[in-house]
């Protein structure tokens, strides 16, 4: 300390050795509000998972459309309420078409033999279990359950078919049965499936052999006898019949009608047939990701083009608003006085009507022409009430600053102090806003929809809300037309809420450094 | 109730309530409210009117009788028949005067209308039907009320008091989860799962009218789960966020200074004023009892008035839609009323209209 005390003042130096200190430069780049807010938001992982989410939806709705052969219109009559089926599962028993089913002996029997006469399983691989009680446990696929159908044809078309057997060797037509040898039972009468001896009049009972085996009826006919059926056995080339009790049968493939011929056809052929044969529209065989809903309609394709149509709208709505709430609140905003008054009440009141009655005096209005515009002017009467709000009040807070004084001192007009300098203030707000509004019009859409009040599907536009309510009808059947749907409709909502959490506290940068 | 006694007279004791003001700045927005809803009323009666006017004649019907039925409510006049006795034309009454008939029928007789298209209600009044199918719809949703708010404050104080420990974060993401979920895909879930897989309640609620007996409550029970999912989500979100932020207050920091013990300083100071952003939201919660959720109405089969306004709506049976949105109108007019209202009488400080 003593030492401390007695330094020679010849010891001490400047260190700066006079010159002067300025400020340093900042190494670090200064951070915009954008970027900072990016970086905010970034650090919410439930928002980002949420943004991801949202981005992978959208893309699902844009490029879904694309990859399915199918359309909103495409109906089919045999295929529906199908089960989802991926190609990629092939050899396991999960998403396959299949359902693990217990029926009676009837109904099992009247699947297995389908499988047993066209190779195509409707009992998945021919494999079952008997239970306890004597039911039949297997997994039903849904793809070949619909079995052979009896089809009336023209000449023309026979032949094409006929042709079309002769060049693929995949068989389509499969022998007929006579009218005597069909169910008596008028329900089963014109069921395809039943090609084996039935008996009963009222109920469709299955006789069956020593074997526990149905005893096929297929209509035969000797060599040479009975010119009458035009077409015989022209099925596949090669086929010369069967031998039995030393004579020559034939199978009989078509029974003369009207029209032209009738034919049992089995469904899955047929349909590749119709598909890639005739109408050439780039199907190649029913697979459905996702299955069928109870009108035959593919669910992916009608879910991504509903989930294209609601974003597309909802966010065209959006904008609409956004601009003509922003217009209205900047009035509102900006003179105060007797004019904000006078248009507060009119939103007031705009904003105090239910939704449900705008819906439905639009709709009484205008007719069932176009839904989606009764829709637009529905959500666009309610919608921009609340963009006008917040314009209005980012308005009040600026329009006294002191550079918007000056601007006005220098002679700005009142278009230019508007929308130059205080609605630029206003713009970040109304983006999250806008972009937050959403989800909440998209679930709105879907609720009308689903309740029944606006009808979006027709033509080529199907809604989510349809879609779910159709698959609710059919809950307790199947089960996956609702779901997946649902589980859209869910994801969608989730993630944009996880999405406008993160968004409002990314814009708000008073809680800077509060999420430490 | 006593609770909100309790605060709002120690509001008027401690801080100089001007009680002219309140009465005042509650007349004013009742007047408002008054006046938005005859405007909007007035706006839905006309648009209404200027629609062709929907006559069915069912079989068995005399047209003659249906045709003289339409000008006795005063829409239409001078029928003209041919020769045959069959209607040909008819003068429709001005908008003007059809309102005033309207009105003079609503006040003097206290007659709404009757039912004209849906075959069900032909012929009946509709204020008839309405208060007929009113209880269906309060029961399901006072149930879901009484269910959801108490659970909902309850797991919200919870999750405040456990803050950004492993309970809070599991209730969070599950509030999250129910708050997301829309009550289409809930519904349906709940439908599938406890109605038709488990077997536990009926698919759609049962008909009749002893509302009370334990079989109708079971049958009520899918749509009030649904429906109370969905406010204990609400309630523990908004309850966790009011009292996180008032517990982190300084006079919080005082209460525990001064000696007391944490449960005291929560309930006797934190949550009373965590309560007073609540408790409005409770109020018009009970409010809109009335009016509840036509998805869930609809999903459920529920007799209520949310189904009957659907039909109405398909059907276009004008005097059920006139009636049903003027009732929807008012509920959701008065839910706001008295939120703001009662914000106004539990804290001096957001008293509008007092300066």
């Amino acid at each position: 300390m003593e030492q401390i005390k007695t330094i020679p003042k010849e010891k001490f130096s400047f260190v700066s050795g006079g010159d002067k200190v300025h400020d340093k430069k900042l190494d670090t780049k200064p951070v915009g509000y954008f970027t900072d807010a990016f970086r905010r938001f970034c650090k919410n992982k439930g928002s980002v998972v949420g943004a991801v989410i949202i981005l992978v939806l959208i893309l699902f709705a844009i490029i879904a459309p694309f990859c399915t052969p199918y359309s909103v219109a495409y109906k089919d009559a045999y295929f529906r309420e199908t089960l989802p089926k991926s190609s990629l599962f092939a050899g396991t028993s999960f998403w396959d078409g299949c359902k693990t089913k217990e029926a009676s002996k009837a109904r099992f029997k009247y699947l297995f033999a389908m499988g047993e006469e066209t190779g195509h399983n409707a009992v998945k691989n021919q494999e079952y279990k008997l239970t306890d009680d004597g039911m039949y446990r297997y997994r039903e696929d849904s793809y070949y359950s619909a079995g052979c159908i009896y089809k009336n044809f023209t000449l023309e078309e026979y032949a094409r078919l006929t042709k079309y057997q002769d060049e693929t060797g995949v068989q389509v037509i499969y022998p007929t049965v006579r009218i005597a040898d069909r169910p008596k039972a008028t329900q089963d009468f014109e069921d395809a499936n039943y090609y084996f001896k039935t008996e009963g009049t009222t109920r469709t009972r299955i006789v069956y052999d020593e074997n526990d085996n149905v005893i096929p009826v297929y209509w035969t006919y000797k060599a040479g006898e009975d010119d009458s059926y035009p077409y015989n056995s022209l099925r596949i080339e090669g086929e010369n019949g069967f031998e039995k009790d030393g004579e020559t049968y034939y199978y009989a493939y078509a029974r003369p009608v009207p029209t032209g011929v009738q034919c049992r056809i089995n469904y899955y052929e047929y349909y590749v047939y119709n598909h890639s044969y005739v109408l050439k529209d780039g199907i190649s065989k029913p697979v459905f990701l996702f299955g069928t809903t109870g009108d035959g309609q593919d669910i992916l394709t009608c879910l991504a083009s509903g989930a294209r149509f609601s974003f597309i709208f909802a966010i065209a709505v959006a904008i609409v608003n956004m601009a003509v709430g922003a217009i209205y609140g900047a009035i509102e905003g900006y003179y105060g006085g007797k004019t904000d008054l006078i248009m507060e009440r009119v939103s007031d009141i705009l904003s105090a009507v239910p939704m449900m009655i705008i819906i439905t005096l639009l709709k009484l209005h205008m007719g069932a022409s176009s839904q989606i515009l009764v829709l637009f002017l529905a959500f666009f009467l309610t919608g921009w009430i609340g963009m006008a709000g917040s314009t209005r009040m980012q308005f009040y807070r600026f329009k006294n600053r002191e550079y918007v004084l000056a601007a006005r001192t220098l002679g700005a007009s009142d278009r230019r102090l508007m929308f130059k300098h205080i609605f630029p203030n206003a713009l970040g707000t109304l983006v999250t806003g806008s972009a937050l509004v959403i989800p909440s019009m998209i679930y709105s859409e879907t609720n009308l929809s689903y309740l029944g009040i606006i009808n979006l599907s027709s033509g080529n536009i199907t809604s989510v809300g349809t879609l779910i309510a159709g698959g609710q009808a059919l809950m307790e059947t199947s089960p996956h037309i609702a779901l997946f749907p649902s589980i859209f409709l869910a994801l969608l909502m989730l993630s944009f809420n996880l999405f406008g959490n993160g968004l409002r506290d990314a814009f708000n940068p008073s809680l800077r450094g509060t999420e430490g | 109730m006593a609770f909100r006694l309790r605060l709002f007279i120690s509001s008027l004791n401690n801080r100089e309530v001007k009680p002219m003001y309140m009465f005042k700045y509650v007349m004013k927005r009742l007047g408002l409210m008054l006046l938005s809803f005859s405007v909007i009323m007035l706006i839905c009666f006309v648009l209404i009117k200027l629609l062709p006017i929907v006559v069915t004649v069912q079989a068995g019907e005399d047209a003659k009788i249906v045709y003289a039925q339409l000008e006795a409510r005063g829409y239409i006049q001078n029928i003209r028949y041919d020769a045959n006795g069959l209607v040909i034309g008819y003068d429709r009454v001005p908008i003007l005067t059809q309102l005033f008939i309207y009105l003079k029928r609503i006040f003097v007789y206290g007659d709404f209308g009757i039912g004209v298209t849906m075959s069900e209600y032909r012929n009946q009044p509709v204020w008839d039907v309405f208060i007929e199918k009113l209880p269906p719809t309060i029961l399901i949703n006072i149930y879901s009320s009484l269910i959801g708010v108490p659970i909902g404050i309850g797991l919200g104080i919870f999750a405040a008091l456990k803050k950004n420990k492993w309970q809070d974060q599991i209730i969070s993401t599950a509030v999250i989860l129910l708050i997301s979920l829309p009550s289409i895909v809930l519904g349906l879930v709940i439908q599938y799962v406890f109605c038709y897989k488990l077997d536990w309640f009926p698919l759609t609620m049962l008909s009749g009218y002893d509302y009370f007996s334990w079989k109708m409550f079971r049958s009520m029970l899918p749509a009030v789960l649904s429906l109370c999912l969905g406010s204990i989500a609400g309630y523990t979100r908004f309850t966790r966020a009011e009292l996180t932020e008032v517990l982190t207050g300084e006079f919080m920091l005082l209460a525990r200074t001064k000696g007391l013990t944490r449960g005291q300083a929560t309930f006797r100071h934190a949550l009373r004023n965590a309560m007073v952003v609540i408790f409005p939201s409770i109020l018009s919660e009970f409010i809109s009892v009335l009016s509840g959720s036509l998805i869930i109405e609809s999903m459920f089969s529920i007799p209520g008035v949310g189904r009957l306004y659907i039909m109405s709506i398909n059907a276009q049976d004008y005097d059920f839609f006139m009636l049903l949105s003027g009732f929807y109108c008012l509920v959701g007019l008065a839910a706001g009323i008295v939120v703001d209202i009662s914000y106004g009488f539990i804290d001096p400080r957001i008293r509008m209209g007092a300066k």
